[in-house]
Parts: C-alpha cells; sequence; structure tokens
C-alpha cells in the first residue's frame, strides 16, 4: 500500500489551495485525488464573472480562478490523479479509490483533507406534484450542459428556486436564446447574491416572485406547462392564487447540500445544521488527522472564502504531519445563538489558533440594522453594527488569540445577533 | 433631490449603495466598502455596463465549446448583440487563456477573449 503525508480528496479550489499551504509549510509528500477528468471542480462550468476580487484584486471568470490555483500546484509539482473516484476512507486514514488504470486500490496517509465540495438537493425531496416529465433539469446540470456540453435544455423556462445557479442560470438561457418567464422562490426572501438579483434577473426584466411555489406540472412526455401559487407563512399554497405557466423547462435550483457519504464512513461527526463536519480552530474534524475545508464543510458563495479556509486546513495538516497540532487543552465551544444558525468552527483551542481566528456563519432569516455580538461566557465582548444580514450571505466575526489566552478559566463562546 | 438605491456588483458582497442625484448630477454616495463600490455607482447612474461571459464553439479540441469573455465591459444595451455575434463564432483547437477570439465585438472596440485553455484532440 503506498502511503503519502497528506492525501486530499477532490481537486476543486479548496483541494487546491489546501495542497499548496501544505507544500509551502514544508510537507513533501501530497496527493489530491478527483473523480473528474480535470482539476477546478464546479468551478469549471461557472464561466460567469465575479471570482477572486478579495485574493487577486481582479475579477475572474470560474476557470480563470481554478486556473491560477493548478498553476501553483503544477509549479510546486503536486501529484494528482485524475478520473479517481475515492470510495471510503476509514477511521485509520486508509483510503479506497478506484481508476481506470490502477483499478481498486488502497492508499494511506498521515493525515487527510476532505474538500468533497458540494451537490444539489435531489429533485425527489422536493415534493412536486404532478406528473415526471422530460424537460425538469436541477440548474447545476442545466449549468454543465448549456456551458459545457454546448446543449440549450430547452427554450421556454420557469426556474423554481432563487440560489445563486438558478438565477446564474436564468441570464445564461437567455443570452443563449431562451425565454425565461419567472423565477419562483418560496422563501420571502432570495437565497442567492444580491449581486445576481440585480445583474441576472432586473437586467433582463425577468420577474422574481418571492412566497411563491410550483404546486402542478403538466405534460406526458414533456413539461408543457406548470402552475405557481402563493404561499402563506407556513410554506402551504393559498387557494385563489394559482397563476398557470406554458414552458417546456423546468429548473430547479433548490440549495446545495455538503458531499458527505465520505467523511460519515470516516466517523467524522457532522452537523445538523450545515451537514458538514464539525470542526476546530485548525479546521480538524473529530477524528484526529482528518480535516474539511470548502464546500463539504459548509456551503460557500464566495471562492475566496474558500480558498482561504482551505489554505488554512493545508497548514493545520502540515502541522499534524510534523507533530506539532498535538494538545490536551480541552476545546472551547462556539455557540451560536439568536438567529445565528452555525459557526465555523464549532470549538477552538486557544494554544493551536492563529493570531487571528475568523468564525464564519450564516444567520436564520433577514436582519436590517442589527448587531454582530460575541459573548465570553456572559460578557459581551465585542458588538459590530451591519446594514443588512441575509441567509443567503456569509457573515463573519473574528476573534484575537491573546484574548482568548488572558482569560484563563474560559467556558464558552457565543456568536448572536442582537436587535436594535 | 433624487436618491437612487443600488446594489454593488463588484464583487460578491453586494454592498447596498445610494445614489443622491440632483439635475441629473451625481451629489453624493454612500453605503459602499472599497472605491470599486462608489466609482461602480457613478457609473451605473450615468452610463451602466456589463462583462458578458459566454461560450463559443471549439473545432479539433478535446473539449467542444470554449468560455469566452468580454475583455472589459460593454454598454448594458450591447449584450444582446454580443451574445448573437459569438453564437456565429467557432475557434480552432488549441485555445490558450486570454486568446481573441472575436475582436471589436458588435461595434463596442471591445474584444472578446478565452477564458479557459482548450488542448487539441490528439
Ligand atoms: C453556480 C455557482 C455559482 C457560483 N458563483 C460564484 C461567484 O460568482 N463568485 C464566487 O466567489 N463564488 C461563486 N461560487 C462558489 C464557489 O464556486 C464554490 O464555493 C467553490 O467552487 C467550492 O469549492 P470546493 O473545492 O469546496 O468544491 P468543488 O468546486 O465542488 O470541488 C470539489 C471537487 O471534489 C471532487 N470530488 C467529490 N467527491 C469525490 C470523491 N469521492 N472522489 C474524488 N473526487 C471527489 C469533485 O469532482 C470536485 O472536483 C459559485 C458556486 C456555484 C455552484
Ligand atoms: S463596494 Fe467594494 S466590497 Fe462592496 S460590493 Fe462593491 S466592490 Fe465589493
Amino acid at each position: 500500500m503506498n502511503s503519502y503525508d497528506i492525501v486530499i480528496i477532490g481537486g476543486g479550489p479548496a483541494g487546491l489551495a489546501a495542497a499548496v499551504s501544505a507544500r509551502d509549510a514544508g510537507v513533501e509528500r501530497i496527493l489530491i485525488l478527483e473523480r473528474d477528468s480535470e482539476l477546478g471542480g464546479i468551478l469549471n462550468q461557472c464561466i460567469h464573472n465575479g471570482f477572486g476580487l478579495h485574493t487577486f484584486q481582479e475579477e475572474l471568470t470560474g476557470p480563470e480562478y481554478a486556473a491560477r490555483f493548478i498553476d501553483q500546484v503544477e509549479e510546486r509539482k503536486i501529484p494528482y490523479l485524475l478520473n479517481t473516484m475515492v470510495l471510503d476512507v476509514n477511521h485509520d486514514r486508509v483510503i479506497t479509490a478506484m481508476n481506470k488504470t490502477d483499478g481498486l486500490f488502497q492508499i494511506s496517509a498521515k493525515a487527510i483533507i476532505l474538500a468533497m465540495g458540494c451537490r444539489e438537493r435531489p429533485r425527489g425531496a422536493l415534493n412536486i406534484p404532478g406528473t415526471r416529465p422530460a424537460g425538469i433539469y436541477s440548474a447545476g446540470t442545466a449549468q454543465r450542459l448549456v456551458n459545457m456540453e454546448g446543449f440549450l435544455p430547452g427554450r421556454k423556462v420557469v426556474i423554481l428556486g432563487s440560489g445563486d445557479i438558478g438565477l446564474i442560470m436564468a441570464r445564461r438561457m437567455t443570452l443563449e436564446g431562451a425565454q425565461v418567464q419567472v423565477v419562483a422562490e418560496l422563501m420571502p426572501y432570495s437565497g442567492g447574491l444580491k449581486r445576481n438579483i440585480v445583474q441576472c434577473l432586473d437586467d433582463f426584466g425577468i420577474p422574481l416572485k418571492l412566497s411563491h411555489t410550483v404546486v402542478d406540472i403538466r405534460g406526458r412526455e414533456r413539461v408543457e406547462g406548470i402552475t405557481l401559487a402563493q404561499v402563506d407563512e407556513n410554506r402551504r399554497p393559498i387557494p385563489g392564487t394559482e397563476e398557470d405557466y406554458a414552458c417546456d423547462t423546468l429548473l430547479l435550483s433548490c440549495g446545495l447540500i455538503p458531499e458527505n457519504e465520505l467523511s460519515r464512513a470516516a466517523g467524522v461527526d457532522l452537523s445538523p445544521v450545515t451537514s458538514g463536519a464539525v470542526v476546530d480552530e485548525s479546521l480538524e474534524t473529530s477524528v484526529p488527522g482528518v480535516f474539511a475545508c470548502g464546500n463539504v464543510l459548509h456551503v460557500h458563495d464566495l471562492v475566496d472564502f474558500v480558498s482561504q479556509e482551505a489554505a488554512a486546513a493545508g497548514r493545520s495538516a502540515a502541522k499534524y504531519v510534523q507533530g506539532q497540532l498535538e494538545t490536551d487543552e480541552t476545546p472551547i465551544p462556539v455557540a451560536a445563538k439568536g438567529g445565528v444558525r452555525y459557526t465555523v468552527p464549532a470549538r477552538v483551542h486557544p494554544h493551536r489558533m492563529e493570531e487571528q481566528q475568523v468564525v464564519r456563519f450564516r444567520v436564520g432569516a433577514v436582519y436590517q440594522n442589527a448587531y454582530i455580538s460575541v459573548y465570553f461566557d456572559d460578557e459581551r465582548v465585542s458588538r459590530r453594527k451591519r446594514q443588512i444580514m441575509a441567509p443567503g450571505e456569509m457573515e463573519q466575526v473574528t476573534l484575537k488569540r491573546e484574548d482568548l489566552l488572558s482569560r484563563p478559566g474560559l467556558k464558552s463562546i457565543t456568536v448572536t445577533i442582537e436587535e436594535a | 433631490m433624487e436618491k437612487r438605491q443600488l446594489t454593488c456588483i463588484g464583487c460578491p458582497m453586494g454592498c447596498p449603495i445610494t445614489v443622491t442625484m440632483e439635475a441629473g448630477e451625481v451629489r453624493e454616495v454612500t453605503g459602499f466598502t472599497c472605491k470599486r463600490g462608489e466609482a461602480y455607482a457613478r457609473k451605473e447612474v450615468t452610463n451602466p455596463t456589463r462583462i458578458v461571459t459566454t461560450t463559443v464553439r471549439v473545432a479539433g479540441g478535446l473539449a467542444p465549446m470554449v468560455s469566452v469573455k468580454t475583455a472589459q465591459d460593454i454598454p448594458k444595451g450591447k449584450i444582446f448583440d454580443c451574445a448573437d455575434a459569438l453564437r456565429a463564432v467557432t475557434v480552432k483547437a488549441p485555445v490558450s487563456i486570454g486568446d481573441v477570439v472575436l475582436s471589436n465585438v458588435a461595434g463596442t472596440g471591445v474584444d472578446v477573449v478565452a477564458t479557459k485553455a482548450v488542448a487539441a484532440a490528439q
């Protein structure tokens, strides 16, 4: 069995940035495993611009952003295997994978970085009544078809779900000559970035109907039409609000979930809120030597933050391999309260922290002119005003290592939203 | 005085920006986080422009399509002309990032460049 210092599962932006930072921290034997035929992950199909302003001070498209990191991996001669699917990871950090040249094989690793990204919620989970004719696609599948295969899945389109992929696809299909009639969103707010609402819907006069859902799908072989209805505060359709739309295509953009079958197999504790691993400041999971970053940890909307988080995971894994991550310190839990749905990390070992620790989180509702507060035990230690916070956009607070070290006996840290 | 609420599209932070206009002139811009936001807001109320991203066909390549973008932003009103012009374009592999696939698209003076490399099929 081949053995490596660090094996990275997934060659998207998270896996690439983790590999680069682990090598720069002095680790030689690194391997990236990627099931697709090229590196870059989901970025290869995200041909729109808006990536990397924070990292490169310029606005890149997805493939260009990926190329920057692929170049860094190539320059460092970090080995990777493409068309290689990881099937299992166990508690002893033995990885089982498969590809055409090597068949089924096992690799052992001193440290593993999970960077498998996320996938779209399958439509079966959505419970839409009506028939199941052709012409219903997840927005991500449609994105792959249009951008990579050059195939336009339909001409008259309705989109359910206003997540970023749905918004991006509304513009993309419009530019390709399709007529996007409406984007319907079940919630009273959009789960997508504001910039995408402006640039993908407003620019083309495509209406966004909040608190609406699809209550019927018509057509035998192919979709012929759908019915939208408004929903009440319990998300139940309101009778009498039905509106019919003729269309040949329905795109579903109903959210992403971290792809964590492997993490589960490895015995990693998962968060019921994010569906991703529960990690500490070093992005280490409940299994020692197993780290997680990027969309497999929690769904990100900004690739820059994926790269930052992954670079931190790479540095931590390097420390682990170099024997510098050992600790007998009891971690301090970071609790999410009052509107904060979760935090990453969920616990911190103050002595293992870098000087500044970014804590990222999402809120559960839309807040205007509210404060993000941090409590050390019962004492509020910081408060920052935000004009607007929405579930679609990740928020963050920064903890300073010295602040934690100067409070021995600290039992808990709480991040919460307080309204004025 | 007229107030216009905009969402900055300079980056996915999407800062809410307020522009105060008087007699067609910008009086005040507030709400941005960085200089790009202020510049965007001033431009959006006077001369709105967009970067257009799409794909063109590739002949003889490992992939059937290559992603492209306008090298600079073009007037918002030219978005469809730009997309239509690109539908007629086929490039020959190999393609490198930055290769010009169409110059002066739709008379805007702006070139369209490839955003991904496509190797030639063996
Ligand atoms: C439609 C869309 C639009 C976006 N728009 C923007 C934007 O405008 N600006 C911005 O900054 N960000 C944007 N993002 C966010 C950003 O692209 C993602 O957050 C980022 O790509 C996540 O990186 P990742 O490496 O975690 O996951 P991914 O890119 O999904 O990479 C994961 C990789 O792991 C591989 N993998 C999974 N399982 C296995 C396995 N078992 N074995 C081997 N390999 C495996 C996959 O094939 C994949 O290559 C967008 C995302 C989407 C989906
Ligand atoms: S003002 Fe700056 S930080 Fe805010 S959205 Fe615009 S470019 Fe991004």
